[in-house]
């Protein structure tokens, strides 16, 4: 199992010794979906989730045309990313807000879930938004949890409003008067964090929304939690009936099988990730990415799509041309820059790809994204001709290209060795279709 | 011995199963992964199961059921555990796992044993950290080193080894700011805070210990890992076992990281942390 780094590449071993056209049969799918419960349970989908789901993908499954453009382990793949994708609820859901001012946001979870910061960070969104947030302090029992959190306040500008450690449900209900009284129209509260199991504290959150009848109940859960996600979140839907889910400390490297958890158990919407211990790093749920994220295939997908809208359809077909025929030249090259800046830039490309994402750091110092400024600087003070045949491009106009773009020699002749370097790359890629049509197309636009 | 017997009850009793078939294979994988010792894991002790009960001919669940756990607590590696003085411990972890809270239950562990305790406020990152730390102090009547928010943990390290030196205290517990282990700037700030220790007091013991939630899944594996890669861990502290969570990913982590556990705490309350004990650990995951 060690030899396969991921779920692709082991699906392909099995799929290496099959029949690759036609249908997926019964075999294929039983052996291919061995290795994909594998993958759901390190990345910590709870075992009764990853059980049924299997079940359910592998009917499914049985009989599906495998499509022309895909392997059939792209295929296997692809059913099951969709389904992952379709459970974990398709749209982004966005927050309730409620018709009459204020609208009250509560936060409720485990201990070290991450919701007093994430407090900060929605209060942060929503003043941004043109509301008048302010922050209510209701845990009571963590030392400087309240503390904590006027901290945060402070940090964005946004009142916090406390009354020590008063009970809660008095505390919920001055908050109200308080924003009514000052016209600011979202409250969002912070308690403290419990353990399901905990039926006293429970009953004090019980309490806090019978008493004050939250527009939003965010149930605040960290995405590397494991097994217990089912226990955890069913426990806190049962005693609150929460609106959302936001699952926090995404930015690490964990795979996140949570999300199929909770959202499999309780069927509430995930409305938002944190991504980071910055206040901005709030992010909307994008079902799609996290389901290539649990199969541990980076944004593998989520790449193929968004290369196919940056790149139309016309292009793509010439430059497959031009690829075959070799005919690529520095206009391309520039094309292809350009592409890849649609996409978001080559770093967040990167992001995307399987294995890279926790390696982001080391690699963003390597990354130069003005280097590929200052390439499309120095094609664009060529002449039509040199673009199109470069092997043209001699000493004196070199100099001339250098002058013209603002940069050394050395930095043109970098680029016409790179340029080359990949031309012969391509030329090595004998067999783009077994990758299928997509793949090709990325490798290109990865090409420069 | 009562709550130890429902996992087999249930299988004999609701299943109607006595026999080590596939079934009872079946039961026992979704118990060990449910744990979070992860699929590996689990498999493994399966399979080491099948063979003991092979070579012994055990055919039945009531023996069986001795064996596995015995093989569940051999594999936990669990060794004595004794401290020597004067004891420099620094405590890291990704954020939210309850270091500080950590901090206080072991500051309560060793004032019980007659040890002094003096604290240092390290985590100079998070809002409001220090004075976490600062009202846990006040609560147990120990001295705290503390320095502003964003001053340099490795100075405030600094500060509460002269005053550890000057007035022979016992053990030193330094907090240190929570931290995803993927952010490098950080873990090399942990790198710093050892090395000042080292350099300012060498003849005192020194124990980097890692709080571990247990609720966490498999990603507490990867967290060991890096911090391991900046320091040398010598031991969890696994906390939040109150909870249904059984924190079976341990189990990856002793053997593959060969990181042993020293203490477990299971609860918000100063006195909620005991040595690890084998024993009860495992008798939770076959709850």
């Amino acid at each position: 199992m060690a030899l396969f780094s991921n779920l692709g590449e082991r699906l392909n071993h099995i799929f290496s010794k099959m029949t690759k056209h036609g249908k997926l049969t019964s075999l294929e799918i039983k052996e291919a979906m061995r290795e994909i419960r594998v993958a759901l349970l390190e990345a910590d989908v709870n075992y009764v989730v990853a059980k049924d789901f299997i079940n359910k993908v592998s009917e499914l499954a049985l009989g599906e045309d495998i499509l022309k453009s895909l392997t059939p382990t792209q295929q296997v793949i692809k059913i099951v990313r969709d389904q992952l994708t379709e459970l974990m609820g398709g749209e982004n859901q966005k927050l309730n807000v409620s018709p009459k001012p204020p609208t009250i946001i509560m936060m409720c979870g485990l201990q070290g879930s991450g919701k007093t910061t994430l407090c900060g960070k929605l209060a942060l969104k929503l003043k941004k938004e043109g509301k008048k947030p302010i922050l209510v302090a209701c845990d009571i029992y963590r030392p400087a949890a309240i503390d904590q959190l006027k901290v945060l306040g402070k940090s964005i500008q946004i009142e916090v409003f406390e009354r020590g450690t008063n009970n809660p449900v008095k505390t919920c209900k001055e908050a109200i008067d308080y924003a009514n009284k000052f016209a600011l129209d979202t409250l969002i509260i912070d308690t403290a964090g419990r353990l399901q199991i905990d039926e006293k504290l429970m009953d004090e959150l019980k309490d806090i929304k019978k008493a004050i009848n939250p527009t939003e109940i965010l149930l605040v859960i960290d995405a590397m939690i494991g097994q217990e996600a089912v226990s955890v979140s069913k426990a806190f839907n049962d005693a609150l009936d929460v609106s959302g889910v936001v699952l926090t400390k995404i930015d690490g490297d964990t795979r996140g099988g949570a999300a199929l958890s909770i959202r499999s158990v309780i069927g509430k919407p995930i409305k938002f990730v944190g991504v980071g211990e910055k206040l901005t790093d709030l992010e909307p749920f994008y079902p799609d990415r996290m389901a290539s994220r649990i199969l541990g295939m980076g944004d593998v997908l989520t790449l193929i799509d968004k290369a196919q809208e940056a790149v139309d359809e016309k292009t793509a077909k010439e430059m497959e041309r031009k690829f075959r025929e070799n005919s690529f030249d520095l206009n391309d090259y520039i094309e292809q820059v350009n592409s890849l800046k649609k996409m978001g830039g080559l770093k967040s490309v990167l992001s995307m790809m399987p294995g890279i994402g926790g390696k982001m750091k080391q690699l963003e110092n390597m990354i130069d994204e003005k280097a590929l400024e200052k390439n499309k600087a120095i094609i664009q003070s060529m002449t039509a001709k040199e673009r199109q045949n470069p092997d043209i491009i001699n000493g004196s106009r070199r100099q001339r290209i250098a002058k013209g773009a603002g940069v050394q020699v050395s930095d043109v002749n970098n680029l016409l060795k790179q340029f080359n370097q990949s031309k012969e790359l391509m030329k090595m890629m004998k067999n783009p279709k077994a990758y299928g049509g997509k793949m090709a197309m990325i490798k290109k636009l990865m090409g420069g | 011995m009562g709550i130890f017997k429902k996992f087999f009850e249930k299988l004999k009793y609701t299943f109607k199963r006595t026999e080590l078939n596939d079934d009872f294979y079946d039961e026992l994988e979704a118990l060990l992964v449910s744990s979070d010792m992860g699929v590996e894991t689990a498999l493994d002790i399966m399979d080491e199961l099948r063979d003991v009960c092979k070579q012994k001919l055990i055919k039945d669940i009531d023996h069986a059921q001795i064996q596995l756990k015995q093989l569940l607590i051999e594999k936990l590696n669990a060794q004595e555990i004794k401290f020597n003085y004067p004891l420099i411990i620094t405590v890291v972890g990704v954020n939210g796992v309850g270091k500080t809270t950590t901090i206080a239950k072991m500051t309560k562990y060793f004032t019980k044993n007659k040890k002094s305790v003096l604290l240092a406020a390290g985590d100079t990152f998070r809002a409001a950290a220090t004075e976490q730390l600062s009202n846990w102090a006040d609560k147990l009547k120990v001295k705290i080193i503390k320095q502003g928010e964003g001053a340099d943990s490795a100075s405030v390290v600094f500060d509460a080894i002269t005053s550890m030196k000057a007035k022979n205290v016992d053990v030193l517990i330094v907090d240190t700011a929570g931290r995803l282990h993927t952010k490098t700037n950080l873990m090399k700030e942990l790198e710093k805070i050892n090395n000042v220790a080292r350099r300012e007091y060498s003849n005192a013991n020194f124990l980097n210990l890692i709080v571990l939630d247990a609720s966490i899944g498999q990603n507490s594996i990867a967290q060991v890992k890096a911090f391991k890669d900046s320091v040398n861990i010598d031991g969890i502290v696994l906390t939040k076992l109150d909870g249904t969570a059984k924190g079976g990913v341990v189990y990856p982590i002793i053997n593959d990281l060969k990181v042993p556990i020293i203490f477990t705490g299971f609860g918000e309350g100063v006195d909620d942390l005991a040595p690890f004990d084998a024993n009860s650990f495992v008798e939770k995951i076959l709850m």
